[in-house]
């Protein structure tokens, strides 16, 4: 493990995302500090202008500070995007690791498990819900949109398990008398990691903007309070005409997806050493 | 650029001591192939064919033999760059635009591939084909093609060649593809044809019957052949003359007779040694130590001398020159003088002492598999999944193995010889029948108890590169087998030590990954994974079968020296006979899921009892060009059966060349009835299935 920290410090594309990251919690939570205007205040003298020295990423129609606004909802969607990702792509892992690799029942039961929440309408069963979400508690929002994010990876990495499985490498090492656990984490598990992490990296931009039309239906995130996917969502329908509305926040989004899959394509180099050495 | 030799062709047909022939109809001179800057794959070759000659071109994995081969025929990938020359009956064919090559290819030059299967293409007929060859170069009517297609798979020996030209690809087995392969290559009458390793694929009896289709092939077209194997033994029967490269050069040519009787280049000499042979008396095979240099390596000095017993420092000054050393011999060694008369230069390898042991009755059975089946299914229908049939890929075999001593077990691809491996590898009840470990009934097996019998039964696989985990060190993967039993960390450091040295690799290894290390070095790895828990039996599944000729040598001894030191039992699955002659104490037989044969080794290899057994034994190919030539007939006719509708009777009996010569009343018995293994009345340790033992 402390060799995977070592590659990965030695890793420049992943040195470089979780510098990267760092910034932009930095910003999202320190930034409101040195912004002139609260998230919640209304400049009644400014409406939708552009960025100026006074409101940095202008203003919205009612007269509110983009720049505060944006960093409030990074704040939520830094959090949230986050744990959705961690989540939802270790559950796959998890699911489909041990679907692939037991086989027989297991794997049938699980399936059923994956197709059964594939085929349920998701807002449905969200809105079925509802009562639980309504008081917009962020843990309860991120088992929710994990909870609906997992299935395809879950079903991809199921495959690739089943023919990792076979390769004479891990024969051996089950031929060994090693248990299946540590044959997944061993074996099965460095050689999903690319898939993972690409996956991951999605996901977080997915839950940013899920979240968003989870509150756009009430749930979630709601308004006064705001998100990044919210401020996208808002400002995306007159992105023309006033493109300073939504694209600080999407931009944003931009980096903080670059940032997880720098990191993310950092550990699969820190855990495949025949892939080139970190450039 | 030192050491490069002026002049052209001092390998050609021209060389000293030959009598002036017909002009050459391919003659290669000063070939270079560079893949990318700096990663040379041929680097300065010289030959030439005659008409109707067959040259052997033998290398191992990376000598540039197959880079040399497309460099000919002007498939190189993209990237790739050929210089020198290549002429056709005196046309230069490098550097020309391929639109006028593939005037060219597939004319008056054929080429036929290793792998008969991605050569072909899948949606069409193999007539249609093969009669698009002969329409795109010799622009025959429809009609006219399809006929000469059928006329061409008959003298291939494709049998019922007008049906069976309506058949694709996958309808066909290796070799009758391979067939279809040499159909193709002949079709447009060529002047020379190139074949790269045409039979690597294919069983030992299969391969024979492909290389008397080229046989047949050369005597009907007058071409010239250059036929590329990864050994010496192949070509030994076929060629007229035989040149050796290594790293990109030729380092010996000659005529067959002469390179064989006489080899004067030490890496000749090696390659020869460690060839396992069948024939003979059992000698063990002398390794070539080392690995060729890499595609990358400078040119300074000869290629093999840091694998030379004999080098000294003159040799790495200049890339050596060839030198005439006999008639129409020429090895590129500056101490030829050193080699003649005398082939013993390699160290000839000391076994340590053999332990006195009890007689084998007395000695405890570690192994004891007895009526051991394993089907598998085959589901068909679309829309419900019904069972279709029955692979019975392990059929009921009976067999045991004694403490310390080897089973060989024997077979072509598709016995059902690795299926068994698994299946005892497993430790769980077998379908029917019954296998016991050490005493240990597998089917009563606790979960517990199951894990602590793997500490005493352990496995090489075939292929040590796909059997390391590409993302560990050495020192991780065998620390592992320990870290799963609980072995405490510090111990597992030593113990990891302990075994590089037991298998001969330095301790440096260990920080290593597997990419990092050649062919042999990995299995070296892969043998001291499976002997980390110190087992007592090893199931060795093919162990050399991946390595080259010159690395299979050292394996083996090093197989055999663990067995004398440690005391083990090996259950060793191997489809060369030869191979497992070094190291097997008794050997069993495979064919079609069914054990036909099982005896001591030696009475085995000298007196085989069952046809196939005889037929195997014959089908391996020596390197003993007077012995090759003196057979004319492929010792065993047709394919293996459809594993999943054996036929019935005796599942040997289409291709059985002693049913053949039976008459009606003994022919009976053999369809009618499967033969169980029984004891021949001669040999009280002898199974043989069969209902005619032992008649030739």
């Amino acid at each position: 493990m402390t060799a995977v920290v070592r590659a990965l410090g030695r890793n420049r594309r992943a040195t470089a995302g979780a510098v990267l990251l760092a910034l932009l919690f930095a910003l999202a939570f320190a930034g409101p500090a040195v912004s002139p205007w609260g998230w919640e205040d209304t400049d009644f003298t400014a409406f939708r202008r552009p960025p100026s020295a006074d409101h940095w990423f202008g203003t919205t129609q009612s007269g509110r500070d983009v720049f505060a606004l944006t960093l409030r909802g990074m704040q939520k969607s830094l959090v949230i995007g986050l744990l959705v990702a961690v989540l939802s792509t270790g559950l796959a892992a998890l699911v489909g690791m041990v679907s692939g690799f037991v086989g027989g029942w297991t794997d049938r039961m699980l399936m059923w498990g994956v197709d059964l929440l594939l085929v349920l309408p998701a807002f449905l069963v969200v809105a079925v819900l509802s009562p639980l979400l309504r008081d917009g508690r962020p843990l309860v929002l991120v088992a929710v949109l994990s909870a609906f994010l997992w299935m395809v990876t879950a079903r991809v990495v199921r495959a690739m398990t089943i023919s990792l499985k076979e390769r004479e490498y891990v024969l051996a090492a089950r031929f060994t008398g090693a248990s299946t656990p540590r044959v997944l984490a061993r074996h099965i598990l460095p050689h999903l990691a690319s898939l993972l992490a690409v996956d991951a990296s999605l996901n977080v931009s997915v839950a940013v903007i899920a979240e968003s039309g989870l509150s756009y239906f009430g749930f979630g995130v709601r308004p006064p309070d705001t998100s990044l996917g919210t401020v996208i969502a808002d400002g995306g329908s007159a992105a023309t005409a006033y493109p300073w509305l939504a694209g600080f926040a999407a931009g944003l989004l931009v980096l903080i997806v670059l940032a997880v899959n720098l990191l993310g394509d950092g550990l699969r180099d820190a855990l495949d050493p025949t892939s080139g050495r970190a450039r | 650029m030192n050491g490069r030799e002026a002049g052209p062709g001092p390998f050609a047909r021209t060389a000293p001591g030959t009598a002036p022939g017909p002009p050459p109809v391919l003659e290669i001179t000063d070939l270079r192939v560079t893949y990318e800057p700096g990663v040379r794959a041929v680097r300065g070759l010289d030959f030439s064919v005659g008409p109707g000659e067959v040259l052997g071109v033998v290398g191992e994995s990376g000598s540039g033999k197959s880079a040399a081969a497309l460099a000919a025929v002007g498939l190189l990938p993209p990237g790739a760059r050929a210089e020198g020359s290549v002429r056709l009956r005196g046309r230069e064919l490098l550097g020309r635009p391929d639109a006028e090559l593939s005037r060219v290819r597939g004319k008056d030059l054929a080429m036929v591939f290793q792998d008969p299967l991605s050569a072909l293409t899948p949606v069409h007929t193999v007539g249609d084909q093969i009669a698009e060859t002969i329409r795109v170069h010799a622009g025959a009517t429809r009609a006219a093609a399809r006929a000469r297609a059928v006329e061409l798979l008959d003298l291939v020996g494709i049998p019922d060649a007008a049906r069976r030209a309506r058949a694709y690809p996958h309808e066909f087995s290796g070799g009758m593809r391979q067939r279809v392969m040499i159909a193709m290559a002949i079709a447009n009458d060529p002047v020379a044809i190139i074949a790269d390793e045409p039979t690597t694929a294919l069983d030992v009896t299969i391969q024979a019957q492909v290389l008397e289709v080229l046989r047949v092939a050369k005597e009907t077209t007058g071409a010239a052949i250059v036929l590329i194997a990864h050994d010496l033994g192949v070509v030994a029967g076929f060629a007229d003359r035989v040149m050796v490269m290594y790293a990109g050069r030729a380092v010996e040519s000659g005529p067959v007779g002469e390179v064989y009787a006489r080899p004067r280049m030490p890496y000749t000499i090696g390659l020869l040694k460690s060839l396992p042979r069948v024939a003979g008396p059992r000698v063990r095979p002398v390794p070539v130590e080392g690995a060729p240099p890499p595609a990358t390596a400078p040119d300074d000095g000869c290629a093999f001398a840091p694998r030379c017993p004999i080098a000294e420092p003159r040799c790495r000054d200049a890339v050596p020159p060839p030198v005439p050393v006999g008639p129409g011999h020429l090895a590129a060694c500056v101490r030829a003088d050193a080699t003649e008369g005398r082939a013993e230069i390699f160290p000839v390898p000391v076994p340590p002492p053999a332990p006195r042991r009890p007689p084998r009755d007395e000695r405890p059975v570690v192994l004891e598999v007895d009526g051991l089946v394993r089907h598998h299914p085959i589901y068909g229908g679309t829309f419900l999944k019904r069972r279709a049939g029955t692979v019975r890929a392990v059929d009921g075999i009976a067999f045991d193995v004694r403490e310390g001593e080897t089973l060989g077990v024997v077979g072509e691809s598709g016995c059902g010889k690795t299926t068994a491996l698994m299946e005892i590898l497993r430790l769980a009840a077998p379908q029917e029948g019954a296998v016991t470990v050490f005493g240990q009934d597998t089917a009563a097996l606790t979960a517990a108890r199951r894990k602590a019998l793997r500490r005493d039964l352990q496995v090489v696989f075939q292929d040590p590169f796909a059997s390391l985990d590409p993302r560990m060190r050495v020192a991780s993967i065998l620390a592992e087998p320990l870290a799963a039993h609980g072995v405490p960390r510090a111990r597992r450091r030593e113990r990891v030590r302990e075994l590089l040295d037991l298998v001969g690799l330095d301790p440096v290894y260990a920080g290593r990954y597997p990419h990092g290390l050649s062919g042999g070095q990995r299995q070296r790895v892969g043998i001291a994974r499976a002997l980390a828990l110190e087992p007592r039996l090893l199931l060795l599944d093919e162990p050399v079968a991946a390595l080259d000729v010159s690395v299979q040598a050292g394996i083996m001894n090093l197989l055999a020296d663990l067995q004398t030191r440690l005391g083990l039992a090996y259950l060793l699955v191997a489809h060369d006979l030869a191979v497992v002659r070094q190291v097997a104490d008794r050997v069993a037989v495979m064919y079609q899921g069914r054990l036909v044969e099982l005896g001591a080794a030696d009475a085995l290899y000298a007196a085989p009892a069952h046809p196939y057994t005889r037929a195997l034994l014959d089908a391996v190919p020596s390197p003993d060009p007077a012995r090759e030539r003196r057979r004319r007939v492929p010792p065993l006719p047709g394919d293996p059966p459809d594993p999943a509708a054996p036929p019935e009777g005796c599942r040997f009996r289409p291709r059985c060349p002693r049913y053949a010569a039976l008459d009606g009343d003994r022919r009976r018995l053999c369809e009618t009835t499967d033969p169980e293994p029984h004891r021949p009345a001669r040999d009280a340790d002898r199974r043989v299935a069969c209902h005619h033992p032992g008649e030739r």
